[in-house]
Order: structure tokens, then C-alpha cells, then sequence
């Protein structure tokens, strides 16, 4: 590595974090516990989020010991499946739906937009609470011992023939649901409704629009799933209902209701954390986003088409010939505005000053895994590939590049970009750079094997497999070990950093945002005065006046 | 929380203009807070539609399937209480917004006579539909709780029904089909009774702050929002009388 970066930070003699700041501002857990504060919220998220992330990433990891061995030898096969299914409900919907855009974005997106708070900061705290709940009613499902039906609630499974406890699940689901739709909400009103003075469309960053594109889905889809919940709570209680082919209803029904929502989720996965890469990507190749339009843009295109290629999850499933070919189609029709992005990614960095910083070897990271999960859906995509491989190791490696090896990075690399912002102070570089590659490195060892175990035919949800798997899945598990590491090593070093990391000064990247040109950590009300903006945004020459006219100040 | 907020942003408050005690501290004008919250309300109503879609679509599906169950059980529901209850929604909404006129022209007496019409109006449709249920309840017509197909595979047993339509029996495999007429019947009414009870909830503590003069004062955007959410609630209503109780008479 070498020694160029483009950090700066004030001189450590005399500097110090600001003494007045939203974290000091007040103290008494009823002051976090009723605050109204984005950036407050967007901590106690940040905490919650990380502790389910923790126990579902635990599960995870008996999971892939349970793999380790052909037999059923850690768990009965009964344990395995309540194992994958709690490690699914929590990894989907109480750590990536509300990852990025309830933490980052909720910190961050006020201060982008120039505003001094989200528009509806009761709502933004019911969100919190909600999520608590939703939290708290999957730790009850698992204590009272757990649910067995996948995440996917495929009914007549879920409504006939399994007694697990699907009710709490469904309406912690449904819970976490509002939480979601309550985020969104408030994003798209204060995106709309709060910019700055100047602060036009085209002058977003392009966190912005990128999480404006996820709240969409996040309005228009959540309740879809809210009512299909509802449903099968209602059919599993009074025994009968519109799923259950046994009492007349219709599977078909359950799956078309459950993907309306839970493909576009995918996208409100997946695009916030296709913002902080286009972040992170300017700041350290020091260069405008290449083609800003046609990336604002992509993201939207990415939620419009989400909204039409549900059925794609639903090829082996009974649906026509006809649906199934107008899905594919609509389905490679997604990777376009994907690629969009990728290109402009790429191009962003040609001829720019590219530094190696934490962020960005994690946004490198998302870039390339990034590009093989979203090349093998489109091998998915295809109807004829898609009954091949649908139902094997291959789906599960596919999402997991995209959720894991997309999100997850992405999730990581803004955590890290915005670190100095939020705590005033900087991670640890050298150790937290160690940590992106041992990341990588053990992603790939988790999670490439399983992509030829799929091709192999290795099916998905099961506890046991014929013996000639066990080379790939040994090969598997001890890079789950090398991941686990990975994540650990980041909790222990930010902790750290809180107390011991240097100081980070207002801009410690040289970046261009309004979040950058305010102190940090930011004061309670943000912006003393609101900004009045008059340039575009990753418009480094207008960051180089301003650092000109700036008359050097003790912070 | 308020209160945190106010604290918090208190210092910076004095420091410019002067501004109504009802604007939020975040924002920067009472134009601004209007607009923003009312906008979140339209948004809100969005998730609202998509939420009862949902519902909409499987009954037009099993609709669409099981026919002549629907057909002889939609014949079951009284079509004057429907009736009556649609007459009911629409002069509540009618009076909701008389409501919100008041409140924008600050009538005091006006805006808490029309709140509570609207609380009356409200209760009365839950009244009528509670009399509806119990009549299903009687009739054995809840699926899954106190159920009976009798009522279609021998229609003949129900001369009140039977006088005025003449249906015939159904085979015993639609006959049971019927059950998720009702099912659907009860989804979806139920979950607008649900929305109209939120409704009654959030109108009694309105008509309590109103008489504190909360909303008289210019700042009309609960009554506004409150009065959105209460016509939306009235709209579903306006879908699901033709889809429950009109649509097999022809």
C-alpha cells in the first residue's frame, strides 16, 4: 500500500472534539429514549441493528458447521431448519432493510439535503420503536422455539402443515414492516420538502437519490407484504382463508402477494448501498461521479423495474409459459440500469487520484462481488438455466453476493466513511484495511464454493448431503470462519476508536458534501445557518476555493 | 421528545425570526411544515391503497373462481343496512369537511359541531355493522368461528333470503366455498372497521383539543391530515359496498 491518502486531519496537539455536539448535547437515557434527533436515531439504530446482525450471523455460523460434516451431527434436521429460517427473518428484515437507510441514511440524509432535521421526527422515532417491537417478538419466536418455514412463508407450509410458531413471526414481520414504511416516508417528504435553498435535484449527492429510490419501494411494497401476513395470520387462526388449497384458496396467490414485495425488498437492500459506493468512490478518486444524470437516474429506473419482474421467483412454480418469458425479459431489463451504474463506477475512477483508504477497498470489494451476483441473476433470470439451478446452492451463493457481498460491504464502507462524522473521532486505517481484505477473502472462500455445489445440484435447506459435496462445503465453512473474523475485527476497533481514535476535524476526507462542511460530530440542530448551495455536487474546484477563502480556526 | 427538540434547537430559535408557537423547530417556514406533513399524509394514504390492494385482489380472484358460492352468499348481506351505512360515510365525510372549513376559518363552536357529527356518524356506521355481524353470527355465517353451509346447499331453509332471490342449492363442494366469501367478507370489512375505530380514536381527542382551541388558531393541518385520512377511509368503503353487496344483483 502505498503512502499517498488523502486524509487530513487537524494538527493532534490542540485538536479536540467539539465539546457542544448532538452526542453531549444532552445526557439521561430518557434523552436518547424521546429524542427527536435524525442523528440520535440513526444511533440507536446503528446499535440494534448491529445486535441482530450478531445473533443472525451467529446463526449463520452453526449453520455452516452443520454443513461441515454430510450427516446430521451438530442439530436434528428439524433445529437446521428453525436455524436457516430465524437466520433469514432477521437477516432480511431486521438488519439489511433497515441497514443502511435507517443508520446511514437517517444521519446522514438531513445533513445532504441541508435540512436540520427529517421532516417527521415523531415518525422517525415510532420507527425505532417499531423495530424494537419486531426485534423483540423474533427473540420471543425464538425463545418459545422458533419457526421452521424458510423466510419465505411459502404457504400451504406456513398455513397447513407446519405448528411452529409462524403467527409471532408474521406479525413481527408485519411490525418491522411499519417501521420501514415510516422511514421511507419520511425520506421521501424530506427529499422532496426539505432541500436546502439552491439545493436543487440534480445537485443530490447521489446518496440521496439512490435512498429516495428505496423509500419508493419501501412505500409501495411494504404494506403488500403487511396484507399477505395479515392473511395468513387470519388463515392459520380461524383455519380457512385465500392460500390454503385445502379450504380453496390459492398458493399461486401467496407467492404473486409475497415477491410483489419481497423482490422489490431486494432492491431497498441493495440500493442504499449502491449510494455510499458512489459516495465513496468520488471522494477517493477525488472526481466528479462520472455521468451523475444517468446514475441518479439508474437508481429510479432500478425501482420502477423492480416493481415488474416479481415472478421471476416464481418460474417452477405453476405460473404460464407466457408470464414466465414476459418476467425473464422484464428480468434481464433490471441488469441495464445495474450496469449503468458499474460503468459509471468504473469510469469515475479512470484518470482519477485513486487513494486506498478503509471505504474504498470495501467499495471495491462491492464492485466486484457486486458484478458476479448480479451476473449470475441474470443466468436465474433466463427461465431455461433458472429450473436447473433454482432451489440449489447456487441461489443461495447468487444472494448472498448481492446481500452479503454487495450490502454488506457497502453497509461496511459507510460506516467507516461516515465514522468521523458521527463520532468526531477516525477508525483505526491500518487494522480496519486488514479487516476489508480479510472480509473479502473470506467471502469469497464462504460463499464461491456454494455457486459449484448449486451447479453440482446440491440443494438448498437441507441438513444432510451425499457425501461428495463435503470437499466444497469443508471449503465453505472455514471461510464463514475467516468472514467472522472479518466482522468481528471492525465492533472491536470502532469501540476502540471512540475513545481513542484521533480527531477527526470537520472534513477529514476533503469530500464535498454539506455533511462534510459542518463540525463533527454535528450539532443537535445540524447547520447554525441553513446553506444556501451554489454548486453541483462532487465539485471538488468549489471545495478548493472554499479551503482558500477558510481563515484557519481552533476547532 | 418535543420537548428534547426544543430544547436542543432553542438557542438557535431566538437567534432569527420570530415564528407561530406551532411550528416545529426544524423547519424553516409554517409554509414548509404544511406542506411536508401534508405531503406525508398523501404518502401514507399510497401505503394505505396498496395495503388493502392486497385484499382486493384475492377477493376479485376468488371471485372470479368461485362464483356461485359469491353470488348466493353476497345474497346473504342486507342490502339496506348496506345501504344506509354508505349514506352514513358520506354525510360523515361531508361534515369532516365542514370540519376542516371551520378550523381554516377559526369557528370555534363550528369546528367541535362538526367533529362531533363526524364522531356520531362514525359510530353509528360501527353500529350498524356491528348489528351486521351479529346477524352472520346467528346465521352460522363466520367461517372458521361459527360456521354452516346450510344456508347454500338448502336455501330454501332461509325463506327471507329465499323469497326475494330464489336460489338454488349449491353442490356441497361450492357450498363450502362460500365460507371464503365470508372469510373475505369479514378481511376486509373488518379492516375497514379497524381503520373507522383508529378514526373514532383520533376524532375524540381532537374534539378534546379542539375545545382548547388547538386548531382554531390557524394551524389546521391535524384537522387537514386527520380529514384526508378520514375521507380515504370512506373511499375504501365506497369500493367494498358494490363489491360485497351489489354486484351479483342484476
Amino acid at each position: 500500500m502505498s503512502a499517498a491518502t488523502i486524509v487530513s486531519l487537524p494538527d493532534q496537539s490542540t485538536a479536540r472534539v467539539p465539546k457542544m455536539n448532538f452526542l453531549t448535547r444532552e445526557n439521561g437515557l430518557l434523552s436518547w429514549l424521546l429524542t427527536g434527533d435524525h442523528k440520535r436515531i440513526a444511533t440507536l439504530y446503528l446499535i440494534s441493528i448491529t445486535f441482530f446482525f450478531f445473533i443472525g450471523g451467529s446463526l449463520a455460523g452453526l449453520i455452516r458447521l452443520e454443513l461441515l460434516t454430510p450427516q446430521t451431527s451438530l442439530m436434528a434436521a428439524d433445529t437446521y431448519n428453525k436455524v436457516f429460517t430465524m437466520h433469514g427473518v432477521i437477516m432480511v428484515f431486521l438488519f439489511l432493510v433497515p441497514s443502511v437507510p435507517a443508520t446511514i441514511g437517517n444521519f446522514v440524509i438531513p445533513l445532504m439535503v441541508g435540512a436540520r432535521d427529517l421532516a417527521l421526527p415523531k415518525i422517525n422515532l415510532l420507527s425505532w420503536y417499531l423495530y424494537v417491537i419486531a426485534g423483540c417478538m423474533v427473540i420471543y419466536t425464538m425463545a418459545a422455539g422458533g419457526v421452521d418455514t424458510g423466510w419465505t412463508f411459502t404457504s400451504p407450509l406456513s398455513t397447513h402443515y407446519l405448528n411452529t410458531h409462524v403467527i409471532s413471526t408474521g406479525l413481527a414481520i408485519f411490525v418491522a414492516g411499519f417501521s420501514s414504511i415510516f422511514t421511507g416516508l419520511n425520506f421521501i417528504v424530506t427529499i422532496h420538502k426539505m432541500r436546502a435553498p439552491g439545493m436543487t435535484w440534480l445537485r443530490l449527492p447521489l446518496f440521496v437519490w439512490s435512498n429516495y429510490a428505496a423509500s419508493i419501494l419501501m412505500v409501495l411494497g411494504t404494506p403488500v407484504l403487511a396484507i399477505t401476513l395479515v392473511l395468513v395470520v387470519l388463515e392459520r387462526t380461524v383455519h380457512i382463508g385465500v392460500f390454503d388449497p385445502a379450504y380453496g384458496g390459492d398458493p399461486i396467490l401467496f407467492q404473486h402477494l409475497f415477491w410483489f414485495y419481497s423482490h422489490p425488498a431486494v432492491y431497498i437492500m441493495i440500493l442504499p448501498g449502491m449510494g455510499v459506493i458512489s459516495e465513496v468512490v468520488s471522494t477517493f478518486s477525488r472526481k466528479r461521479v462520472f455521468g451523475y444524470t444517468a446514475v441518479a437516474f439508474s437508481s429510479v429506473a432500478i425501482a420502477v423495474f423492480g416493481f415488474f419482474v416479481w415472478a421471476h421467483h416464481m418460474f417452477i412454480m405453476g405460473i404460464s409459459n407466457y408470464a414466465a418469458l414476459v418476467f425473464s425479459l422484464l428480468t434481464m431489463l433490471v441488469a441495464v440500469p445495474s450496469a449503468i451504474k458499474i460503468f459509471n463506477w468504473a469510469f469515475t475512477l479512470y484518470k482519477g487520484s485513486i487513494t486506498f483508504e478503509t471505504p474504498m477497498l470495501y467499495a471495491f470489494g462491492f464492485m466486484g462481488l457486486f458484478t458476479i451476483g448480479g451476473m449470475t441473476g441474470v443466468f436465474l433470470g433466463s427461465t431455461g438455466t433458472d429450473i436447473h439451478l433454482t432451489e440449489t446452492y447456487f441461489i443461495v451463493a447468487h444472494f448472498h453476493f448481492v446481500m452479503v457481498g454487495g450490502m454488506l460491504m457497502a453497509f461496511l464502507s459507510g460506516i467507516h466513511f461516515w465514522w468521523p462524522k458521527w463520532t468526531g473521532r477516525m477508525y483505526p486505517e491500518k487494522i480496519s484495511q486488514f479487516a476489508a481484505v480479510v472480509t473479502f477473502i473470506g467471502f469469497n472462500f464462504t460463499f464461491f464454493p456454494q455457486f459449484i455445489l448449486g451447479t453440482l445440484g446440491m440443494p438448498r435447506r437441507y441438513a444432510a448431503y451425499p457425501p461428495e459435496f463435503q470437499a466444497l462445503n469443508v471449503f465453505s465453512t472455514a471461510g464463514a470462519t475467516i468472514l467472522g473474523i472479518g466482522y468481528l475485527l471492525p465492533i472491536l476497533y470502532l469501540t476502540w476508536s471512540l475513545k481513542y481514535g484521533a480527531v477527526a476535524g470537520n472534513n477529514p476526507w476533503q469530500a464535498t458534501g454539506l455533511e462534510w462542511q459542518i463540525q463533527s460530530p454535528p450539532l443537535t440542530e445540524n447547520f447554525p445557518v441553513i446553506p444556501i448551495v451554489d454548486h453541483e455536487a462532487y465539485d471538488y474546484e468549489w471545495l478548493e476555493r472554499q479551503q482558500e477563502k477558510e481563515v484557519a480556526s481552533v476547532g | 421528545m418535543s420537548d428534547s427538540t426544543a430544547t436542543a434547537s432553542g438557542a438557535v430559535a431566538e437567534a432569527h425570526h420570530e415564528h407561530p408557537p406551532y411550528q416545529r423547530h426544524h423547519f424553516e417556514s409554517v409554509d414548509q411544515q404544511f406542506d411536508a406533513t401534508n405531503f406525508a399524509m398523501w404518502l401514507f394514504l399510497l401505503t394505505e391503497i396498496m395495503f388493502f390492494g392486497g385484499l382486493f385482489t384475492a377477493y376479485l380472484i376468488m371471485r372470479n373462481w368461485y362464483y356461485p358460492a359469491f353470488v348466493e352468499a353476497s345474497h346473504q348481506l342486507n342490502i339496506g343496512w348496506g345501504t344506509a351505512n354508505t349514506g352514513v360515510l358520506i354525510v360523515s365525510s361531508f361534515t369532516m369537511a365542514m370540519g376542516v372549513w371551520s378550523a381554516e376559518m377559526r369557528k370555534k363552536g363550528m369546528l367541535i359541531l362538526f367533529l362531533s357529527l363526524t364522531w356520531i356518524l362514525g359510530m353509528a356506521f360501527l353500529g350498524i355493522k356491528s348489528i351486521e355481524y351479529h346477524e352472520k353470527w346467528v346465521k352460522h355465517h363466520v367461517p372458521g368461528l361459527h360456521w354452516s353451509d346450510s344456508s347454500f346447499l338448502n336455501p330454501a331453509s332461509d325463506p327471507e333470503v329465499y323469497k326475494e332471490y330464489h336460489d338454488k342449492p349449491l353442490a356441497p363442494d361450492m357450498a363450502e366455498k362460500t365460507g371464503m366469501y365470508f372469510f373475505l367478507y369479514f378481511a376486509m370489512t373488518g379492516m375497514h372497521a379497524l381503520h373507522m375505530i383508529i378514526g373514532i380514536s383520533l376524532l375524540t381527542f381532537m374534539i378534546f383539543r379542539a375545545r382548547q382551541g388547538a386548531y382554531t388558531t390557524g394551524h389546521v393541518t391535524y384537522v387537514e391530515n386527520f380529514g384526508l385520512y378520514w375521507h380515504f377511509v370512506d373511499i375504501v368503503w365506497i369500493f367494498l359496498f358494490p363489491l360485497l353487496y351489489l354486484i351479483s344483483r342484476y
